[in-house]
């Protein structure tokens, strides 16, 4: 519940001096090879305190390969990991999420027949205070379910009211704001969504960019992966563009138009022969 | 459901029809599971005693319990691994290990009574480890792995006795200790009867109010989903296992009491008796859903069919066809209940 880190809310202004402070997160000359297939070729990553960095992509040009590596999933087999400037390595995703990094799933990591409370303290159970919670090792069901309907209303999601619901009952907007709000909670440094909005209809996908603008406001940096470049387009501080395992470059909303970036994307063009407007 | 406004789109009055009386009972039946079974429990003795009067009277009753005790003991740790997703079809043969074990080394060794029970729940734990770390570490579905150590186990136990049981009276009075009767009102009950209570509240306690519980659940409710949450699967699962063991190893401790003798040949329908027990119960074999409550009055529906349908002067095969039937039943109320969306 409480940021370790305490950020400046920055918002979209946070790219524009983002120069001058330090990244929370950064990558160095990360290259990952499956056999012969080359997923990750050298790439380069900074995130800074307070924005929304989008990570774009076609499919194969290595934008899930280059979070794995950034939230423990996968090893890199070159380059360097950097978590507020101190050198980190993750051997399992477990690392990154001891170490302050929280990952939102595609395939949303719930157990469905479980209430949200319990959903949303999966893993991190809190326990009753005194002998109970020391010797029978009892749940502190009632802080928890407090909690999670305090951590639900933080991010704007009044509609889920009941926090002892099952999560099986909701809907996969519902889920998905459940999922985001585990992370949100206990994410300290670092929130990775990986394409939050892909399964979900266009009230619900408003419902998560809603949910990602609060978060950001919050001075959490938020990494997220979308095909989706309306939605990138809305929310995204700065978009990491990457093409055949490598960044072909990082653009703003404010720089580029949503075809030159796409453009970028697909090798139409490059960000040299683009290089969009200054940013404002 | 109360609108003052009558429904006018043709959505409206589809959203209202949704809330059908099946569509509560479903809803009711997904939020407490337990209703079905609990309401075949108390249908089952107004017929039966009805049927015959002798079937409600409280000796008859402490009769049932008694009857019941064994299987639902060892269904205390069948559940726990359904909850998971899994099946024991080991459960009677590691009770009988345990219990031939301890027996053969408190009649001829002169073990302790008191060593010869812990010996059997480490024995018992000990064999829920293998069925457990086969499970985790080789991969192996439960279904394969218990089937496979059921013949093992059964082998070693028929092997290491020799094929022949052992009298209480050549065991130290502790070990029958659980077939002790004393009086509650009217009814009488066992040590062991008062030992299965004890083991489903708990493991019930464990279930419901630690993490360990939730736990078990997540991993059994979708595995991947836990473990990207946080969960060490393969250190729940081997939990499970273990603890699952355990629990046989006492229920060894009970049927001694319960037979008046640990003999090799006893219980050898128990996997399939406990399993019924459990999904009468209303505990899901997809795993995550469920509870020892169920599991309990699953356990005592069995019982009344039993007596009740021998009072009624019917053939036992009756009991055999019924049972068989509420099966199919329960596992049919499952999976509508697990269709249920708000």
């Amino acid at each position: 519940m409480t940021a370790t880190t305490t950020h400046t809310p920055a918002g979209r202004s946070g790219a524009a001096n983002s120069g001058q402070r330090s990244p929370v997160l950064s990558a160095r000359g990360l290259v990952k090879t499956f056999g012969r297939v080359v997923g990750l070729d050298g790439v380069d990553l900074d995130l800074y305190p307070g924005e929304v960095l989008a990570v774009i992509g076609d499919n194969g040009a290595g934008k899930s390969t280059l979070i794995k590596c950034l939230t423990g999933a996968l090893t890199p087999d070159a380059g360097e990991l950097f978590l507020e400037g101190r050198p980190a390595q993750f051997k399992r995703p477990q690392d990154a999420r001891d170490a302050g990094i929280e990952t939102v799933y595609q395939t949303l990591a719930v157990a469905p027949a479980l209430d949200i409370a319990s959903n949303l303290f999966l893993g991190r159970e809190k326990r009753r205070r005194g002998v109970l919670g020391s010797v029978f090792r009892m749940l502190d069901q009632k802080g928890m379910r407090r909690e999670a309907a305090q951590a639900l209303a933080d991010l704007g999601i009044g509609t889920l009211q009941n926090v002892a619901q099952a999560v099986e009952t909701l809907s996969g907007g519902q889920r998905q704001a459940v999922s985001v709000a585990r992370a949100a909670a206990f994410g300290s440094k670092v929130l990775v969504l990986d394409e939050p909005t892909a399964a979900l209809g266009v009230k619900e996908s408003n419902q998560v960019l809603r949910m990602i603008e609060e978060v950001r406001s919050r001075g959490l940096p938020v990494i997220l992966i979308s095909h989706n470049m309306p939605h990138v387009f809305e929310v995204a501080d700065r978009i990491h563009i990457q093409r055949l395992g490598r960044c072909a470059g990082v653009v703003t909303p404010a720089s580029h138009t949503m075809p030159e970036a796409v453009a970028i994307m697909t090798g139409a063009t490059t960000l040299a022969e683009t290089p969009g407007r200054p940013a404002a | 459901m109360t609108t003052t406004t009558p429904p006018t789109t043709a959505a409206q009055q589809f959203a209202l029809r949704r809330h059908s009386p099946l569509r509560r009972v479903q809803h009711l039946l997904h939020a407490h599971p337990a209703i079905s079974p609990f309401l075949v429990l108390v249908i089952s003795f107004v017929v039966f005693s009805t049927l015959n009067p002798r079937f409600a009277s409280p000796n008859s009753l402490s009769l049932v319990l008694q009857q019941v005790a064994v299987i639902g003991a060892l269904a205390v740790g069948q559940t726990l691994i359904i909850l998971t997703a899994g099946i024991d079809l080991s459960v009677g043969a590691i009770a009988i290990l345990a219990m031939m074990l301890a027996a053969k080394l408190a009649e001829g060794q002169g073990l302790p009574g008191g060593l010869a029970i812990a010996l059997a729940i480490a024995v018992g734990a000990a064999a829920g480890a293998l069925n457990g770390a086969l499970v985790t570490r080789l991969k192996l579905p439960p279904f394969i792995v218990t089937l496979g150590t059921l013949s093992v186990f059964t082998a070693v136990g028929l092997l290491y006795s020799e094929g022949r049981s052992v009298q209480a009276t050549d065991l130290p009075a502790v070990l029958s200790w659980t077939g002790e009767s004393f009086p509650v009102g009217r009814f009488r009950i066992t040590v062991g009867v008062v030992a299965v209570v004890l083991l489903y509240l708990a493991v019930g306690f464990a279930l419901a109010k630690t993490a360990w519980g939730r736990h078990v659940y997540a991993v059994g409710d979708d595995k991947e989903a836990a473990r990207l949450a946080g969960i060490r699967v393969d250190r729940v699962l081997l939990s499970v296992y273990v603890v699952a063991g355990a629990i046989y190893g006492i229920t060894a401790w009970i049927l001694i009491g319960r037979a008046g003798a640990a003999s090799p040949n006893a219980i050898t329908d128990a996997n399939l008796e406990s399993i019924t027990a459990v999904v009468i119960g209303g505990t899901s074999l997809f795993g995550g859903r469920g509870a020892v409550l169920g599991t309990l009055l699953g356990a005592l529906i069995v019982g009344f069919f039993r007596s009740g349908l021998s009072l009624a002067g019917v053939d036992d095969q009756y009991r055999v066809l019924a049972v068989g039937l509420l099966v199919i039943l329960a596992v049919a109320v499952d999976q509508w209940i697990r269709k249920v969306r708000s």
